[in-house]
């Protein structure tokens, strides 16, 4: 059984992303900043790696859509342990549901039976790109899920908890199905120095976005970015009891 | 053409996070539908409250009550594939498909968005215009404006960024439909825990939130310090993630990025140090408060109260000193 897992290549989560102005204008300061792997979709990889290790799945597939500087991820998810990876080039910013009709074709393409996506990229933090790609597919989808149990048989039942507002909730399913990884689904493994370096001589497989899904219209214009609004310092108490005082006297209680 | 919100409720009413998210459908300035999904009896007080939303169009009832039954469980604990179906096929009818951006809406409406071949706004924060909206990005460092395009448009809504709306006199139109058998129904439901917040109010609905960091130390500690102020406050308990990584507490109480969104009246973060995907779930609170030991804690940059000492010593006194709160 395939799995095919998206990955990402984003801003490092540790790194404060700034805005710069410039003639008037406001953008992003991403250059020179470290970029990584979307940690959600270390999560998702990392699950994928231990289904296999389990039976439950014989190839993986770390698959990213994007800039030819995405390599570097997928040489970490190689590094990791992933059998593939293939990267659909492209040098537009494609918004999910584009994303999501990319990694269909390549699902369809490869009779991928499972695919591992994290919950949101830390980036633009939209939570869409697995829900849109079961809808394309027809699959079953399970999102923020906290733990899953691959099926006794090839037939049989897969089970997963996933997060809600107030608790969670489980569920059963069979494959094909797409599933999307909260970060407490695991904690990621590292890859060692020999894997890592193993992986520098794997090759990656270079598919073109457009060969492999020519339907993928705009229907999203950026118009502009801004900082959000500033929140200012404010004063230091000296004791629970003048903190007491004050929420008092501001009528915030 | 006309927006469909899709209402979240239990035998209570309407949940607060799909009436606030009325408020932001109201500033496209179309006409705004809402949907309910769900065996008449327990969606009753939801039903009304839906239908005093002011200037709304009409409510949508897809009744349950004669059902399949795996279709009716599917449908109450809203699973993805059959409420998105179900929301497609009223496609002809709307351009506009919204809901709060809840774990729920999170889930169903980019499953829609993808039925539909639609690109999705998560997270709006402000309403520009019927077809331009404000979201935050990298964890709420940026806002991003930005323009849909498409003829079908859906759009999932930060709650804690628009008002409770104030009911109308009158109530608008409801039309009961019963809902359709065909839905798709891949998943099964097996079971769902909902964690006991003893008593004290849901973090979307609180005025007042307590949060606990890592400060805490224990889960002991979290719980036996925390919760005499959340009950003394009426108040929601939040947590940062490392203090639910911890197992001080329930993920569902983890508040950031990637965690519950809040803006209450007032936030305190209690022994949480204000790391930049936490600040992202709670930027918004009126007031913050934060009691940290050290005091070059980043959270101390936006807290309007700060206080630098030991939250063991403190919080059982500020638990005292504060007057007991009821809305």
């Amino acid at each position: 059984m395939k799995i095919i897992v998206g990955v990402k290549r984003v801003v490092d989560y540790n790194v404060k992303v700034r805005l710069k102005e410039k003639a008037g204008q406001w953008a992003l300061d991403l250059d020179h900043l470290k970029m990584s792997m979307n940690p959600f979709d270390e999560t998702a990889l990392e699950e994928a790696l231990r289904l296999k290790e389990q039976g439950a799945a014989s190839e993986i597939i770390a698959v990213s859509v994007g800039a030819a500087a995405a390599q570097d991820i997928l040489r970490h998810a190689l590094a990791l342990g992933a059998d593939r990876a293939v990267l659909a080039e492209t040098d537009e910013e494609l918004e999910p549901i584009n994303i999501a009709r990319v990694l269909a074709a390549l699902i369809r393409a490869e009779g991928a039976e499972l695919a591992l996506l994290g919950k949101q990229a830390i980036d633009d933090d939209s939570s869409q790109t697995g829900q849109m790609l079961a809808a394309i597919l027809g699959w079953p989808q399970i999102s923020f899920v906290s733990s899953v149990q691959a099926a006794g048989s090839a037939e049989g039942e897969w089970q997963a908890e996933r997060e809600t507002d107030t608790g969670a909730q489980r569920l059963a399913f069979h494959l094909p199905a797409v599933i999307t990884a909260d970060l407490r689904l695991n904690e990621p493994r590292y890859a060692s120095l020999p894997n890592i370096m193993k992986a520098r001589k794997k090759p990656i497989e270079h598919k073109s976005v457009r060969e492999l899904a020519p339907d993928l219209p705009r229907q999203t214009e950026l118009l502009g970015v801004a900082p959000p609004p500033a929140r200012q310092a404010g004063v230091k108490l000296a004791d629970a009891a003048e903190l007491a005082e004050k929420l008092r006297a501001a009528k915030l209680l | 053409m006309a927006v469909l919100l899709l209402a979240e409720w239990d035998k209570n009413g309407l949940s607060p996070e799909t009436a606030k998210a009325y408020s932001a459908a109201r500033l496209l300035g179309l006409p705004v539908d809402i949907v309910l999904i769900g065996e008449t009896a327990p969606m009753a007080a939801a039903i009304t409250a839906a239908r005093h939303l002011p200037g709304l169009r009409k409510a949508l009832i897809k009744a349950t009550n004669a059902a399949p039954e795996a279709l009716k469980i599917a449908l109450k604990h809203r699973l993805a594939e059959p409420v998105a179906a179900l929301l497609a096929k009223e496609a002809p009818h709307y351009s506009v498909f919204m809901a709060a951006a809840t774990n729920a809406g999170k889930n169903i409406m980019p499953r829609l968005a993808g039925l539909l071949g639609a690109a999705q706004i998560s997270d709006i924060i402000g309403v520009e215009a019927a077809d331009i909206f404000r979201r935050p990005i990298y964890a709420g460092n940026a806002v991003e404006t930005v323009r849909a395009l498409g003829a079908k448009k859906i759009i999932t809504v930060r709650a804690s960024a628009f008002p409770l709306p104030e009911a109308a006199a009158a109530p608008a139109a409801a039309e009961n439909q019963a809902c359709p058998a065909d839905l798709p129904v891949p998943v099964r439901f097996i079971a769902e825990k909902i964690d006991d917040t003893d008593g004290l109010p849901d973090l979307g609905a609180a005025k007042i939130v307590v949060s606990g960091g890592r400060g805490f130390g224990t889960a002991e500690d979290f719980k036996r310090l925390l919760e005499p102020l959340a009950h003394r406050l009426n108040a929601a308990i939040g947590a940062s993630r490392a203090a639910v990584d911890a197992g001080f507490t329930g993920n569902d109480r983890q508040i950031g990025q990637t965690g519950r969104i809040v803006s209450p009246q007032l936030y305190f973060a209690i022994g949480l140090s204000g790391a930049a995907q936490h600040l992202a779930g709670m930027m918004e609170s009126r007031v913050i408060v934060a009691i940290n030991k050290d005091a070059e804690a980043p959270i101390f940059q936006v807290a309007d109260y700060g206080l630098v000492g030991d939250l063991f010593e403190i919080l059982p006194e500020l638990t005292e000193k504060l007057p007991h709160f009821k809305e």
